[in-house]
């Protein structure tokens, strides 16, 4: 027979200093791990919802940011009439050659920050099925009016509708405000990209994004247009291209996010050694007891890795609460693709905050193993006369 | 001191608890050591821009390009005294996992222009006669197993095709914080292979009298403003603290982590601590009887603690500065990337910190400790 959980959790009542030190030690590791991966998810989920999966992005060839793409008009519009291009209701091809520039602009509250300015077809709401218009209207063809993203609207002056916004020599009235879902496009202002490629680089587009009209033939479409002797390009599935971007960046954050908790859990599973190894000390009587009333040094074993798991899980948990209020949180760093700034939100995820805690049962497991076996192995007569 | 045998046995009482602790408060420090070195790295790179160089750049976005004709204007403005200028390459050695930067300078000029980057003159020499050649970092040569003499196939981003180099010169920078990992290469050899498709990134400039900075760049700003293409002047620090803020906050992130590993650790140390005092009440008790005073009492936990911690701090700091000054671990994400002798002091610091903070309960405890109570009290 095993022995009852309920024994642990009197012996933790019975130490409830040691017991609380040690789970809070453990809270701290685990809420470190849980906000560092929620800023390494929220990064690169901002960067890969960004794209879809149903669209292709197209490049120049050898070109791995939009910055550094470069496509005619002629290029654009032989993709345009490609068949496996899909098409709106008015029988036209839902593509957009987008214009693509960053723009140095001052942040609210001081400093220059590099801010995307992107030409976008007026289809391109139509193409990029996340970006939905949430205050005021889509800018009109042929007209000097932008629409803003929604997070870039809250970290830049002059922002509301209605209002001027001057760069590239021009004045640009802001009509609208999107949301992306919370991708990269909500730190990026749009317009009309006949209205922006004069002003920034001349008769050049930087992309063309356009809807599969089969997603799934993704991989015969690549090969069709990157040997099209007309083109000169690259394609990339839109979701691929936008997770490519957030690999540098993401790596560095999830390493640092393992790095950090890695280090100081073993300082935490040291702590709970300790506590484990007094608990087992001041308690030999208590052992004896158990194992002259017939239970099994692997049950004296099982029960107090148990406890380390009990004392662990519970620091965990509170690791956890600790950091939901940063669910949501907005913070920014830059795309180094291009060198823009790009606002994401801290992502504690339920998927996560499990992680975290099974993380902390796994310190548990190794902070309470060794005190465990000894505890198990004590000798019966030993352990009773101890005191 | 005759009371550092008692001490010392104390301390070796419960072997497995005191190196337990010492080793939890050790990673903590070299945790410590890490984040902190990452802090004051980023602050030197901030330093390793000039005061007395200036960098103009397009006002519009620091990926447009300046036209070249503005070297002859900004030569000619009051208060400058030499001009160079330098594009981004971009190119991809092999995978883009390889990254480092690679400049297109105007070799003439950009060279004298720094005078930390060091190298052999006759390297340098071979360089300046031949236009395919390439200025490499020791730090890069080392990274990728590089030899002098050797070519280099990028592949480029912004300027399509295979550009093959030839290394003929390695530099080591004056200044840690420069990095050794940079590529420079001859500017005409990318005006020329673009066929003169390519114009200036950014100017660099010299002041004849550093304190005129700011003059200087209003003077310089002022000039170009109505043209097509205005500029954006400002000395090389606040270019370079520029895309040091670009990585987003990091001091706050750094403080908030390093905060939360000193509470961590605080409470392994601290719990350590009470454990040990609690096993010797009794002991506590009778040297009081003996005569023990008070003070000194508490000052022995004290010192114990202290110990604990800060042989514990000591060994991860100087482990954190032994093996990131033996490894190159960093340097490539952040260049010099070294521990300070001010972290290491200021980590030893903690350390001890750490270990009043967490004998400061017990040693009040075995002040405060009632002889007869102590006594009587079972275990």
């Amino acid at each position: 027979m095993k022995i009852p959980l309920i024994y642990n959790l009197r012996s933790l009542r019975a130490r409830p200093v040691s017991t609380l030190t040690t789970a809070f030690g453990m809270a701290l590791v685990v809420g470190v791990f849980v906000a560092m991966m929620a800023l390494s998810n929220g990064f690169r989920a901002a960067l890969v919802s960004t794209g879809s999966p149903d669209n292709v992005m197209v490049l120049r060839k050898g070109a791995d940011a939009e910055m550094s793409s470069g496509l005619s008009r002629d290029a654009a519009n032989i993709i345009g009439g490609m068949p496996f291009v899909a098409r709106g209701t008015d029988g036209r091809p839902l593509a957009s050659p987008e214009t693509f520039v960053v723009i140095s602009y001052q942040r609210l509250g001081g400093g220059l920050a590099n801010l995307v300015v992107r030409g976008v077809s007026p289809r391109a709401l139509e193409v990029r099925k996340g970006v939905r218009i949430v205050e005021g209207r889509l800018f009109a063809p042929g007209s000097n009016e932008v629409i803003v993203g929604a997070t870039m609207a809250r970290r830049f002056a002059n922002t509301g509708i209605g209002e001027t916004l001057s760069f590239g020599g021009r004045d640009w009235t802001v009509v609208g405000r999107f949301t992306a879902e919370g991708s990269a496009f909500e730190s990026e202002i749009w317009g009309e990209n006949e209205q922006l490629m004069p002003v920034f680089r001349g008769q050049v587009f930087q992309s063309v994004t356009f809807r599969m009209q089969d997603p799934s033939a993704f991989d015969g479409i690549k090969p069709t247009l990157e040997s099209d002797p007309r083109l000169y390009v690259d394609a990339h599935r839109e979701r691929d291209f936008y997770e490519n971007q957030s690999l540098f960046l993401g790596t560095i954050l999830k390493f640092i996010a393992v790095f950090i908790a890695g280090v100081m859990a073993v300082g935490a599973v040291f702590g709970a050694i300790n506590t484990m190894y007094a608990a087992v000390a001041s308690r030999g009587p208590e052992i004896g007891v158990l194992l002259t009333l017939g239970f099994k040094p692997r049950h004296v074993l099982t029960s107090f890795v148990t406890e380390a798991i009990l004392i662990a899980v519970l620091g965990g948990a509170l690791g956890c609460l600790f950091t939901l209020p940063i669910n949501g949180l907005l913070t920014s760093t830059t795309n180094w693709n291009s060198f823009s700034e790009l606002a994401f939100a801290f992502r504690v995820t339920p998927g996560l905050l499990l992680q975290g805690l099974v993380f902390a049962a796994v310190m548990g497991v190794i902070g309470g193993f060794l005190p465990a076996r000894r505890a198990a192995r004590l000798p019966v007569t030993e352990a009773l006369r101890q005191a | 001191m005759k009371f550092a045998r008692l001490v010392w046995a104390n301390l070796w009482r419960r072997k497995g608890r005191t190196v337990l602790t010492l080793l939890s408060v050790a990673v903590a420090m070299f945790l410590f050591a890490t984040l902190r070195s990452v802090l004051t790295t980023l602050a030197a790179s901030e330093q390793v821009g000039s005061e007395s160089r200036l960098v103009t750049r397009s006002a519009i976005g620091i990926t447009f390009p300046l036209p070249e004709a503005y070297a002859g204007r900004l030569a000619a403005t009051d208060g400058v005294s030499a001009v160079s200028w330098a594009n981004w390459f971009g190119g991809i050695y092999i995978n883009s996992q390889n990254f480092f930067a690679q400049f297109a300078v105007d070799a003439d000029t950009y060279f004298p222009m720094y005078p930390e980057v060091r190298m052999p003159p006759e390297q340098l020499a071979a360089f300046m006669q031949e236009r395919t050649a390439v200025v490499a970092g020791k730090g890069l040569m080392e990274r990728f197993g590089w030899q002098l003499g050797q070519t280099i196939t990028l592949q480029g981003t912004i300027f399509p095709g295979d550009w093959d180099f030839t290394i003929r010169a390695v530099y080591v920078p004056d200044n840690p914080s420069f990095g050794d990992e940079n590529f420079f290469f001859h500017y005409d050899y990318l005006l020329e292979r673009t066929g003169r498709f390519v114009t200036p990134g950014w100017f660099i400039l010299r002041l004849g009298d550093p304190s005129q900075a700011a003059a200087v760049s209003a003077r310089i700003d002022e000039q170009f403003k109505n043209s097509r293409a205005p500029t954006k002047t400002e000395t090389e620090r606040a270019f370079q603290a520029g895309f040091v803020t670009m990585w987003g906050n990091v001091a706050f992130l750094v403080r908030a982590i390093g905060t939360a590993v000193f509470f961590a650790i605080l409470l392994v140390a601290a719990n350590t601590m009470m454990m040990a005092a609690r096993e010797r009440v009794h002991e506590v008790a009778v040297m009081k009887t003996l005569g023990f005073g008070d003070g000194l009492l508490s000052a022995l936990v004290l010192v114990e603690a202290v110990l604990i911690t800060g042989v514990g701090g000591l060994l991860g700091i100087a482990g954190a500065r032994l093996l990131f000054g033996a490894t190159r671990a960093l340097s490539s994400i952040l260049p010099g990337f070294a521990v300070a002798w001010s972290t290491v002091a200021f980590g030893i610091a903690i350390a001890i910190g750490l270990g009043l903070a967490s004998g400061a309960v017990p040693a009040w405890q075995a002040a405060r400790l009632s002889v007869v109570q102590a006594l009587r009290r079972v275990a």
